[in-house]
C-alpha cells in the first residue's frame, strides 16, 4: 500500500476511514451476516451508503454534536454501522452488555446521559422502557428486529428502517450539515465511550479518542501483518473494547471483512462456515472446545482414539516448533505431515480453524495444555495483555515468541514501567482520555506525565523481556503469618483441570488458604455417564464423594506445585468444598466478561467462607439465584467441606491439621 | 347478535375482521356415539379462539372437522362467505388452513429444514419427474419456497437446529418443528391442537409468545385447543367450551369463566 503514509494525515476518524474503504476497497466485503440461512453481504461501498443513510436518520432525528447514543445488541452489522453512522452526526456511540438486566443497565444509561438508544430486538427494548421510568434523559428508542414491536408507543421510538428512509429522504435537506459534522472529526475527538465491566464497584465510562482507537489500530494491525483480506467472526459483546478494536478499528483500518453469526446458538456452525483468517477468544472459549473435543474423543470408537492419541503425541512434540520455524527433523516432518491428513486438518475444519493466520486469547490466564494443544495443531494462537484503558493493547507475543506464561513483550508505541510495589504501569497512544464525569478515578490512574495504572501486579522476565502477570494488585496480600497470597496464581492452576470451571481462593489476613471449586458440568456429567453415576441435579452431581475425590486429587497436585515456589509456598489450599451453584454474572459473582468478583463472593457466601475456616465437615445453605429474565429464586443445599493435604515447607509452622 | 359489527378492535389493539368461517349446526356420529352434538360457532378474521372442554368432550373431533378430516352427518361448514362442500384434507390445506397435530406428526428422520419444506408441498406446482431432476422451473420454485421456509426458521428461531433430524429433538423443539411446518404453508387460519401439551413453565411461555408473534406480525387466524387454563385465558379472544360434544360456553374469556355450566364441567356438581 504506497499511499497509506500520504493519506494517514487526514485518517484522524472512523468515518474518514470509511471514506477511504468505500473507494479502494470498495467491491471487497465489509460486512457479512447469515440471515435466512443464506450469508449476506455488504461491500465497503454498500456499507458506506447504509451508515451515510443512518447517519442522516439521526441527524433528522434531532442527535446533536455531543450527544451520547447508546447500543444493545448482539453483533449484527447493522449495530456496527449505527455506531459509526452515530460518529459522523457527531455523536458518540456508547455500547452496553446486552445480558446485562434492567438494573445493571440503569446506572450506566444513566450515567453515560444517553438521549438515544438503539436496541437489536424487543427483549431490549423492553429493558429500556423499564430503565426510562427512572432515567429522565432517555429521549428516543430505535429498534433494529421489528418482531414484535407493532403494537409499542411510537411515539418516542423507531425502527432502525425507517430512520435509515427517512435519512434517505432528507439527503437535500441534511447532507451539508451531516457532511460539515464528519469534517470536524478529528484525533481529539472521542471516538466511542466504554463501561469497565467493573470487578469492583460501579462500572466506570472510559472515554477513548479517534488517536486511541485509530494509533492502536494502526500499529497492532501492521504487528500481525493484518490485511484486506482477512475474515473475523464478530462473535464477543460489543460493549467489550476488544471487539471495538477488531470489528471496528482494526477493520476500518485495514479493511477486513466483518462476519456477523446468525444467532448465538449457530456461533460454532458460522464460524466453521466462515472459517476466519484472525480470531480472538477468551481462555474459555478454548477450553470448552477442548473439552469438547475430549469427551467426544473419549466416547470414539478405538481405532479413531488410537489414531489421535498417536498424532497428537507428535503433534505435541513437533506442531509448537515448527510453528515457530525451529528444526525439525525429516521423519518428525513426515508424521506431522500424516497426522495433518488423518487428525490436525480435520480436527481443526471441525473447530473452524483451518484458515487462522493469527489467533488471540486474552482477559485471563490460559492452561499450558489447552495453549499448547492448539499450537501443536498448527494454529498460530498468541497471548496479549491488554485492557479497556489501552485500547486493549499493552504488551503481546510476537511470532516465534510464544509461551504459555507470559503475555508478551510491549506492542509497538507502549512503554512499560514496573513500580516499586510490582504494579505494571504504561504509557502509549492508546491509553484512554479520561473516565466521564469521575475526575477523581481518571486521576488515581492516570498522572500527569500519563502513566497509566493497570491494577495487576507482574514482572518483567529477565533476558527475554517478556511481561508476566501474577494477579491483580489488589488482590495480591498477605497470610497472617506474612507469607505472600495471591489467589488468581493458584486459581488459575486449578482451573487448567477440565473438572474444574471455576476456583476461588480465600486467604488474604488468614492463617491459611481455603477454596470454593465450581464444576465443569459438561466434563463431570460426562465422566459421570461413563462410569455409570446418577445424579438428579448439578447440585447433586457436586456433591457426590467421588466427585469430590477427584476435585480433591487436583487440588492435592496443585498444591505440590503450588509448594515448588518458595515465594508463594503459602497460597496451598488447606480446605475446600464444591458449590452448589455454577457461579454467575447474573447474580453479581462474576462480571460480564466472565471475571471472578471476589468481594462479592465472600460477602455473599460469608457462611460458608466461615465454615471453611472452623473446622466444620458440612454446611446448610441458602442462595437467592437471579435467573435469565430477572426473576429471583431460592436453593438450598448441604455442602461437604474436605481437608486437602498440603506438602510441608521449610520454615512453615505446622498448623494443627 | 354480536354478528352484525363488521370489525372491532381487541384492548390490546388487535382489529378482529368479520365472519372467517362459521361452523352452523354440526352433528358428527361414529356409529352410535355421538361425538359433536350441533354446535354452532364462528370464527372472525385474525382472533385467537380457543376450544376448551374436559377429555372427550369432542375437541379434536372438531378440529377435525374444520381441517376436512372428518365430515359431519350434519351440518354446515362456512368459509369466507360460502358454503365448503365436502372435501379430502389436501384441498382444505390449499384454501389455506393448516394444522398441528395433537401428537407430534413429523417425519423423524428427515432435517428440520426438510420437514418445514414440506409445509410448502401444497404450494408447489412443478411435478415430481422435474423436481427429481431439479431443473429449470422446479430449481426456481424450490429457491423460493426456501425463502419461505428460511423467514419461518428465523421467526420461530430454529437456525441452530436446521439440518438437524427431528428424531434427535427434544419434545419442545419438534412441537416447534411442527408449528414452522404449519406457518410455512402461509395459513390464513391455523388450527392447534394442544400446542403446549407436556411442556414445563418456560416451554409454554415460549410457544405463547410465538403464537401471539404469528397472529400479530402474520394477522394469521388461530383455532386452539389447550388444557392450560391460564394459556387459554391469557392468550384468546374468544372461548367455547364444550362438554360431552355439546357446546356449553361460547364468549370472551371472562365470560367464559362466570359461566355457571362451565364451572360445573370443570369442578363437577354435587348429586344429592
Amino acid at each position: 500500500m504506497p499511499d497509506t503514509t500520504s493519506q494517514t494525515a487526514d485518517l484522524t476518524s472512523i468515518p474518514a476511514l470509511l471514506a477511504r474503504n468505500a473507494v479502494r476497497y470498495a467491491d471487497r466485503p465489509a460486512y457479512r451476516e447469515k440471515e435466512f440461512g443464506i450469508w449476506q453481504t455488504w461491500t465497503w461501498a454498500d456499507a458506506a451508503k447504509e451508515i451515510r443513510a443512518i447517519a442522516l436518520g439521526l441527524v433528522n432525528l434531532g442527535v446533536k454534536r455531543g450527544d451520547y447514543i447508546a447500543v444493545i445488541g448482539r453483533n449484527r452489522p447493522a449495530h456496527y454501522m449505527a455506531m459509526v453512522a452515530a460518529q459522523m452526526a457527531g455523536a458518540i456511540p456508547v455500547p452496553l452488555y446486552q445480558d446485562a438486566v434492567a438494573e445493571e443497565m440503569t446506572y450506566v444509561l444513566d450515567h453515560c446521559g444517553a438521549r438515544f438508544v438503539l436496541c437489536g430486538d424487543q427483549e431490549q427494548v423492553d429493558k429500556v422502557i423499564e430503565v426510562r421510568a427512572s432515567v429522565a434523559h432517555i429521549e428516543h428508542v430505535i429498534y433494529n428486529d421489528k418482531r414484535g414491536m407493532r403494537k409499542y408507543d411510537h411515539s418516542h421510538m423507531n425502527a432502525l428502517e425507517d430512520i435509515k428512509a427517512e435519512g434517505r429522504a432528507a439527503e437535500q435537506r441534511l447532507a451539508a450539515e451531516l457532511d460539515a459534522r464528519i469534517a470536524e472529526l478529528g484525533y481529539d475527538n472521542t471516538c466511542v465511550m466504554l463501561y469497565t465491566s467493573g470487578t469492583t464497584g460501579r462500572p466506570k465510562g472510559v472515554v477513548l479518542s479517534n488517536r486511541n482507537i485509530i494509533e492502536a489500530s494502526k500499529s497492532s494491525s501492521e504487528f500481525d501483518h493484518l490485511r484486506e483480506s482477512d475474515e473475523v467472526l464478530a462473535y464477543l459483546p460489543m460493549a467489550w473494547v476488544g471487539d471495538f478494536i477488531f470489528s471496528i478499528g482494526q477493520a476500518y483500518w485495514t479493511g477486513f471483512c466483518v462476519n456477523c453469526p446468525e444467532s448465538p446458538e449457530t456461533m460454532m456452525t458460522d464460524l466453521r462456515e466462515i472459517g476466519p483468517t484472525y480470531y480472538f477468544a477468551p481462555p474459555r472459549v478454548f477450553e470448552t472446545q477442548l473439552t469438547n473435543v475430549m469427551i467426544r474423543m473419549e466416547d470414539a470408537g478405538r481405532l479413531k482414539k488410537w489414531l489421535f492419541d498417536t498424532f497428537m503425541d507428535v503433534a505435541r512434540k513437533v506442531g509448537p516448533r515448527l510453528l515457530d520455524a525451529k528444526p525439525v527433523g525429516a521423519m518428525d516432518r513426515f508424521k506431522y505431515w500424516l497426522g495433518n491428513i488423518f487428525v490436525y486438518g480435520p480436527l481443526k475444519n471441525t473447530l473452524g480453524f483451518s484458515r487462522v493466520r493469527v489467533g488471540y486469547t486474552a482477559g485471563e490466564a490460559i492452561g499450558p495444555e489447552i495453549f499448547d494443544f492448539y499450537r501443536s495443531l498448527g494454529i498460530n494462537l498468541k497471548q496479549l495483555y491488554g485492557q479497556t484503558e489501552a485500547s486493549v493493547f499493552v504488551t503481546a507475543q510476537p511470532d516465534g515468541e510464544v509461551r504459555a506464561d507470559t503475555v508478551g513483550v510491549p506492542s509497538p508505541g507502549v512503554e512499560i514501567r514496573i513500580d516499586e510495589n510490582g504494579e505494571v504501569h504504561y504509557r502509549s497512544p492508546g491509553a484512554f482520555v479520561e473516565y466521564y464525569k469521575n475526575p477523581e478515578s481518571t486521576a488515581s490512574t492516570k498522572d500527569s506525565e500519563g502513566w497509566v495504572a493497570t491494577g495487576d501486579a507482574g514482572f518483567i522476565e529477565e533476558g527475554t523481556g517478556h511481561l508476566r502477570i501474577i494477579d491483580r494488585a489488589k488482590d495480591v496480600a498477605k497470610l497472617s503469618d506474612g507469607r505472600m497470597f495471591a489467589p488468581k496464581y493458584v486459581e488459575n492452576k486449578l482451573k487448567f483441570y477440565p473438572n474444574i470451571l471455576e476456583a476461588v481462593v480465600f486467604g488474604a489476613g488468614r492463617d491459611r488458604c481455603c477454596a470454593f471449586v465450581n464444576i465443569d458440568l459438561t466434563a463431570v456429567g460426562n465422566w459421570a455417564e461413563r462410569n455409570n453415576i446418577a445424579y438428579a441435579s448439578y447440585q447433586e452431581l457436586a456433591q457426590h464423594p467421588e466427585v469430590l475425590n477427584t476435585v480433591q486429587g487436583h487440588i492435592e497436585e496443585v498444591n505440590r506445585s503450588v509448594a515448588e515456589d518458595p515465594m508463594l509456598s503459602g497460597c496451598q489450599i488447606h480446605r475446600f468444598m464444591i458449590l452448589h451453584k455454577e457461579l454467575d454474572a447474573d447474580d453479581g459473582e462474576l462480571t460480564r466478561t466472565g471475571k471472578v468478583r471476589r468481594a462479592v463472593i465472600g460477602e455473599k457466601f460469608k457462611d460458608l467462607v466461615d465454615a471453611l475456616y472452623d473446622g466444620s465437615n458440612e454446611i446448610y445453605t441458602e442462595t437467592e439465584v437471579t435467573y435469565e429474565d430477572g426473576r429471583k429464586g431460592k436453593i438450598t443445599a448441604t455442602l461437604m467441606i474436605r481437608d486437602a493435604a498440603v506438602v510441608p515447607v521449610a520454615g512453615q509452622k505446622m498448623a494443627a491439621e | 347478535m354480536k354478528d352484525t359489527v363488521e370489525s372491532f378492535q381487541t384492548p390490546d389493539g388487535r382489529t378482529i375482521g368479520g365472519v372467517m368461517m362459521e361452523m352452523k349446526h354440526i352433528t358428527l356420529r361414529f356409529g352410535g356415539v355421538v361425538a359433536i352434538k350441533d354446535i354452532s360457532f364462528d370464527i372472525r378474521e385474525g382472533e385467537i379462539r380457543a376450544i376448551i372442554g374436559p377429555n372427550g368432550a369432542g375437541k379434536s373431533s372438531m378440529l377435525n372437522v374444520i381441517s376436512g378430516f372428518y365430515h359431519p352427518q350434519e351440518g354446515e361448514v362456512w368459509f369466507h362467505g360460502s358454503r365448503r362442500p365436502s372435501m379430502k384434507p389436501f384441498q382444505v390445506a390449499r384454501q389455506g388452513i393448516a394444522r398441528t397435530f395433537q401428537n407430534i406428526a413429523l417425519f423423524e428422520g428427515m432435517s428440520v429444514l426438510d420437514n418445514v419444506m414440506t409445509g410448502r408441498l401444497t404450494q408447489m406446482k412443478t411435478g415430481m419427474m422435474a423436481q427429481a431432476i431439479w431443473w429449470g422451473k422446479a430449481e426456481k420454485e424450490e429457491t423460493e419456497n426456501r425463502e419461505k421456509v428460511e423467514k419461518v426458521i428465523d421467526f420461530l428461531e430454529i437456525q441452530h437446529i436446521r439440518k438437524t433430524p427431528v428424531g434427535r429433538l427434544p419434545y419442545g423443539l419438534k412441537k416447534r418443528v411442527e408449528l414452522a411446518r404449519a406457518l410455512a404453508a402461509e395459513p390464513k387460519l391455523l388450527l392447534l391442537d394442544e400446542p403446549m401439551a407436556g411442556m414445563n413453565v418456560e416451554e409454554k411461555e415460549d410457544m405463547s409468545r410465538f403464537i401471539l408473534d404469528v397472529n400479530d406480525e402474520f394477522g394469521t387466524t388461530i383455532a386452539l385447543i389447550e388444557h392450560d387454563m391460564g394459556v387459554v385465558m391469557d392468550l384468546s379472544d374468544r372461548v367455547v367450551v364444550m362438554d360431552y360434544g355439546k357446546k356449553i360456553g361460547d364468549g370472551s374469556p371472562d365470560e367464559v369463566r362466570n359461566n355457571q355450566d362451565v364451572i360445573d364441567a370443570y369442578l363437577g356438581v354435587a348429586h344429592d
